[in-house]
């Protein structure tokens, strides 16, 4: 280990911790010292619990003292989306709509974390509500790429995964409705996770659209990913360790979906997945062409699937007091209440195609493979990108290659796949079968050596 | 429904926003409107029946008597 122990991962951390050969007062202060030197900057945060943590992690080592390990998360510090309760915390969603909320108690992913052993460090910043893919609609100030430093670290939950690359935790929860925790995974440079729908327990986090919300990691590794998976699934099986991770990357079957997916790329992105692909298949993978017939209609199935519920659960607080939301959030949440019933009746069936669709593009393959997202990080408040000569929406552009999986229910994950010239990550892709996350973390920790430059 | 009833909901809601002195509201209706189209631009029930296995049972419109006499795409329904 060359770089110090908090850029490290709970994989290699863990053994250190049970061992009491790292303390996890250490590593928490140096995490805490790093969101002391550099939040200023990056916003990644809009609550620190700097003696709370400390007093967690003082607990944890006495424990280890005395003999007793919870497990691989045991003393690991970690951040929590400020959407997803922890009792005795506000949890602002980003919003001045929020402001004096404490949580009376856990959500349910939280409690299972702090029985594992996790030491909660803070709350991390966000795009209001998780209403936008680029974390610079905030009551608390626009999160920074830690990149660079004027453009977007992606959205919503681009504090966490700030957070995660900076070493101000070890990994973070974030969550998932169109594509919120692998799209700041691919624009910052972490793992993230969005497994299948109603997997894991949505109760105790602010909704955005119910039927489309997930809750998910953003790590290092995907097996950390993987293992704080199955802590919040609330599998005994977390306690195994180390997990079974590898199989070879040789023998996979990996189904490459191309129209649509590939009809608005960036030329560095378009490069960075092809070598992706070529690795790949030089460690022996075998890459198919297969076909999503209806994905062209994702994005007008998205609004109508999305939008309804959203009005539907702001509809009071956008009564009472509009003023104390961001103009952008205000102005998409009053959208939602303008839209027809019909339609949103009619989305809910687009979904069933879309369903049996990307069903059936993954028969007979491992997982399906493709870029997180079209474009690099955005410059910070950009409306519109150019893309291969043309100006694209930002916001269309953050949601293309994601939002599908949100309307199908599919598990999917982001894996770090290399940069741009200018130094911005690139996101590689991977889809597995509903209910079968753990075989799309088997595959994705096959690839990811191969795609992780 | 046809496209000039989602332009007439267009006005309407156009109207509705510069009412409540949301005139930003009104690109946004809009896009929003170009999105309705290209919804209802594909036929996702029969795009649905294409795919049987598709059809969760709670949702499976049954066959009624006079199905076969249902109007086309474009008429009232």
């Amino acid at each position: 280990m060359t770089a110090p122990l908090h850029f490290h991962t709970i994989t290699e951390l863990a053994p250190l911790v049970a061992a009491g050969r790292l303390a996890s007062e250490d590593l928490t202060r140096a995490c805490l010292a790093e969101i002391a030197a550099h939040d200023d900057a990056l916003r990644a945060f809009i609550t620190v619990l700097g003696d709370d943590a400390l007093v967690q992690a003082r607990a944890l080592d006495a424990e280890t003292a005395a003999g007793r390990c919870r497990g691989p998360l045991h003393g690991i510090p970690i951040s929590l989306k400020d959407l997803i309760d922890q009792r005795g915390v506000p949890t602002t969603a980003a919003s001045r709509v929020r402001e004096g909320h404490v949580a009376a108690g856990d959500a349910t992913v939280t409690a299972r974390l702090r029985e594992a052993g996790a030491v909660f460090v803070g709350k991390t910043n966000l795009h209001e509500f998780a209403f936008g893919t680029t974390s610079d609609d905030t009551a608390y100030g626009a999160v920074h790429n830690p990149h660079d430093p004027e453009r977007s670290p992606g959205g919503s939950s681009g504090g966490s995964a700030v957070a995660v690359v900076t070493g101000m935790s070890i990994a973070s929860i974030g969550t998932d409705t169109g594509g919120s925790i692998r799209i700041p995974s691919a624009a910052c440079g972490t793992v993230g996770l969005k497994p299948t729908w109603d997997e894991l327990p949505c109760d105790g986090i602010v909704p955005l659209s119910r039927s489309l919300d997930h809750v998910g990691p953003l790590a290092r590794s995907v097996a950390d990913a993987w293992l704080l998976y199955l802590i919040m699934r609330g599998d005994a099986t977390a306690a195994r360790w180390p997990l079974p991770m590898r199989r070879a990357a040789r023998g996979l079957r990996l189904g490459i979906p191309r129209a649509y997916f590939h009809d608005i790329l960036d030329d560095e992105v378009r490069g960075r997945f092809a070598e992706s692909l070529t690795w790949l298949r030089q460690a022996g993978a075998e890459m198919v062409d297969v076909t999503i017939p209806h994905a062209a209609g994702t994005a007008p199935v998205y609004l109508h699937a999305s939008l309804p519920e959203a009005s539907a659960y702001h509809a009071a607080t956008i009564a009472a007091c509009p003023e104390r939301y961001t103009p952008n959030v205000r102005l998409r949440i009053e959208m939602g209440r303008y839209l027809l019933a019909e339609d949103h009746a009619r989305a809910q069936v687009a979904r069933e195609v879309l369903r049996a669709d990307v069903d059936r593009a993954l028969a007979g393959c491992d997982a399906l493979a493709l870029p997180t997202l079209p474009i690099p990080a955005p410059p910070i408040g950009a409306g519109t990108v150019d893309v291969a000569g043309t100006p694209e929406s930002v916001r269309n552009m953050m949601l293309r290659l994601t939002q599908l999986f949100n309307l199908t229910g599919h598990p999917a994950i982001s894996i770090p796949a290399g940069s741009t010239e200018g130094g911005l990550p690139c996101g590689f892709q991977l889809v597995g079968r509903r209910h079968d996350t753990e075989g799309l973390l088997a595959t994705a920790a096959a690839c990811e050596p191969h795609v992780t430059a | 429904m046809s496209d000039w009833l989602i332009e007439d909901w267009l006005a309407s809601a156009c109207a509705d926003a510069d009412r409540r002195g949301l005139p930003a509201l009104k690109p946004l209706l809009s896009a929003l409107a170009d999105a309705t189209r290209a919804l209802r631009a594909v036929d996702w029930y029969e795009a649905l029946s294409a795919t049987p296995s598709a059809w969760p049972s709670a949702t499976r419109p049954r066959q009624q008597p006079g199905d076969e006499d249902r109007p086309g795409d474009g008429e009232p329904r």
